[in-house]
């Protein structure tokens, strides 16, 4: 499963990171690198055991379903790169 | 002053030897004066801390002082300050001004703590040699030409170098304990869920926990009885009731049982590594502690699993980084993909996008099954063997790190190699147990630290073993001749 330019710019782009293509065989060769270390995995005995999501198998606590949290918009907007008229601005998204 | 403990300034300000203002003015001046060469401050709060050095003050003449009343600390900058930067060591966050206060920090700050500043770290905490941060690494006090581990590299400098006495750090695979190691401090990573995670800037969510970071385990004792409790804003945060660590300080450690993990001494292990830990592990024997060999066989995998687990939960917990809410904007963008992407790969470091990509690339179609599924199926299988081992033992030991401090630069573009210097710590944070790192003697002038590995929530007895160690040695004590002055 070794990982090649073309598997690089599909997961770059999964991730929406922009690989320049000078960059691409280095970076290849070094998460090659890390696969295969990972792949020691691959000697486990892992019949019938359960994955492990968290460390601590806690139930998720429940509240009651009320307003907790003060409306924040304008401290939101004000660490925003561009926000105009209470929204977030982006480029155009619809022609 | 500055070679005096949390504990022992605690009782100065008590006394009415020194102020707080005169206590934080003699730091201030010590990070001016040396924090040019280590970089181990990214941002330093020096009238906000004056300003809390002087509310200290009234406390305490008042009567009214808490935990840590006048105390300086040096805070990660992963924990959000409201008012104040809060980098995470990225580009992405250079100018990202927190609109709101960790949890960690506020509680601090509730006990008096007079916070002196933010302190360097590897980009998102990613890294084991304070290397990847955007600010530039952090130096080695102990010998400038090396790192001082990481992620919580700055923390762990600037208390080894003297320049504050108390810091914050995080921990998701070694990033308290081997920084500790590898600059003579002493650091906890207390049990997964003990100490709050809100606002702190999230690594990998099931691994990452906020600790202690000290001079000594009685220091960090009292550190950790501020910021232990529940938070029903994290909701990974437990409610279980916290203990007196610095009570627990007090109990005996006759008859305790130490198990040793063949896996923590293996054959390819520096030799003087090894007898550093053995030879703190014979000084608790003859303190009254009992020794046992134990095995965890499935702990040899944890690099493996943790570099799908850590990796697959950051590349969802960046995602976040879009170029649209907070952070680093690129220019002129063309359209809202190209914004996503160039801001996201201006923003990010190279170690970054590679934990993004083995992430991304883990969780994708067609690979889920063979590399995240089977890394939280060994997770288990390692949890369990912790399990075992503590049904028989109160604690294990062996070195909290396979070398002393490397060169900077030595392992800058080999990350496999990198990995490899949490080898002995990622196995607590896969089974979200407490472990403390300690300094325990040198090597070539360099410091080695050993690991006491504890079961949940028995933070007070992991405590309690590293004071009575710290008691009957003087190995913490020890601090780097610097700047010309002891």
């Amino acid at each position: 499963m070794a990982i090649d330019s073309k598997v690089v710019a599909q997961v770059a782009h999964l991730a929406r990171l922009k690989v320049d293509e000078a960059d691409s065989a280095a970076l290849s060769d070094r998460l090659n690198d890390i696969l295969a270390m990972v792949d020691q995995l691959q000697q486990a005995d892992v019949a019938d055991v359960a994955p492990m999501a968290h460390p601590l198998d806690v139930t998720q606590p429940l509240r009651e379903d009320e307003v907790s949290e003060p409306n924040v918009r304008d401290k939101a907007l004000d660490i925003a790169p561009a926000a105009e008229d209470g929204c977030f601005l982006v480029p155009r998204v619809i022609e | 002053m500055h070679n005096k403990t949390l504990t022992e300034l605690k009782a100065g300000l008590a006394a009415g030897d020194f102020s707080s203002r005169e206590l934080t003015e003699h730091f201030l001046a010590r990070i001016q004066q040396h924090d040019g060469e280590l970089n181990s401050f990214i941002t330093v709060t020096a009238e906000q801390a004056l300003a809390q050095a002087d509310a200290a003050d009234a406390a305490l003449a008042a009567g009214n002082g808490g935990l840590l009343t006048g105390l300086p600390i040096a805070h990660k900058d992963i924990f959000c300050t409201e008012g104040v930067r809060t980098s995470c060591g990225s580009k992405m966050l250079d100018s990202f001004i927190a609109p709101y206060t960790a949890t960690v920090v506020e509680k601090m700050a509730a006990e008096g703590a007079v916070m002196l500043g933010k302190t360097n770290m590897d980009e998102f905490a990613m890294g084991s040699s304070n290397e990847t941060s955007y600010y530039g690494p952090v130096k080695n006090p102990w010998d400038l030409e090396r790192v001082p581990g990481g992620s919580s590299g700055g923390a762990a400098a600037c208390l080894g170098a003297r320049l504050a006495p108390g810091a914050t750090g995080t921990d998701t695979g070694g990033s308290i304990r081997q920084p500790a190691a590898l600059n003579n401090i002493t650091g906890l990573k207390p049990t997964y869920g003990r100490v709050s995670r809100w606002g702190m800037i999230a690594f990998a969510s099931s691994l990452d926990q906020a600790g202690p970071m000290a001079q000594s385990a009685e220091d960090c004792a009292l550190m950790l009885q501020a910021m232990a409790g529940h938070d029903h804003r994290d909701s990974t945060s437990l409610n279980e009731k916290v203990d007196d660590y610095l009570g627990a300080l007090k109990d005996d450690i006759n008859g305790l049982t130490i198990g040793i993990p063949e896996e923590f001494f293996p054959d390819t292990l520096d030799g003087a590594i090894a007898d550093n830990s053995r030879e703190a592990i014979r000084e608790l024997e003859k303190l009254g502690a009992r020794v046992v060999s134990v095995s965890l066989p499935s702990v040899k995998l944890s690099v493996p699993a943790y570099y799908v687990i850590a990796p697959a939960e950051a590349s969802s917990n960046l995602s976040r980084f879009d170029g649209v809410r907070f952070g680093h904007r690129c220019d002129d963008p063309k359209d809202l993909e190209d914004l996503y992407k160039r801001s996201r790969s201006e923003g990010f470091g190279d170690e970054v996008k590679r934990r993004i990509l083995v992430g991304a690339y883990a969780l994708s179609a067609g690979y889920y099954d063979a590399y995240y599924r089977r890394a939280q199926q060994v997770r288990r299988l390692i949890r369990d063997d912790f399990a075992r081992a503590f049904e028989k033992v109160d604690v294990l030991m062996g070195p909290t790190a396979p070398e002393t401090a490397f060169k900077l630069g030595a392992k800058k573009d080999d990350p496999v190699s990198m990995y490899m210097a949490d080898v002995f710590t990622i196995g607590v944070n896969l089974a979200g147990l407490p472990a403390l790192s300690m300094p325990t003697g040198f090597i070539k002038g360099l410091p080695t630290g050993t690991q006491i590995i504890g079961n949940y929530f028995r933070e007070g007895q992991i405590l309690n073993v590293a004071h009575k160690y710290q008691q009957a040695t003087d190995w913490h004590k020890q601090a780097p001749v610097f700047g010309g002055e002891q």
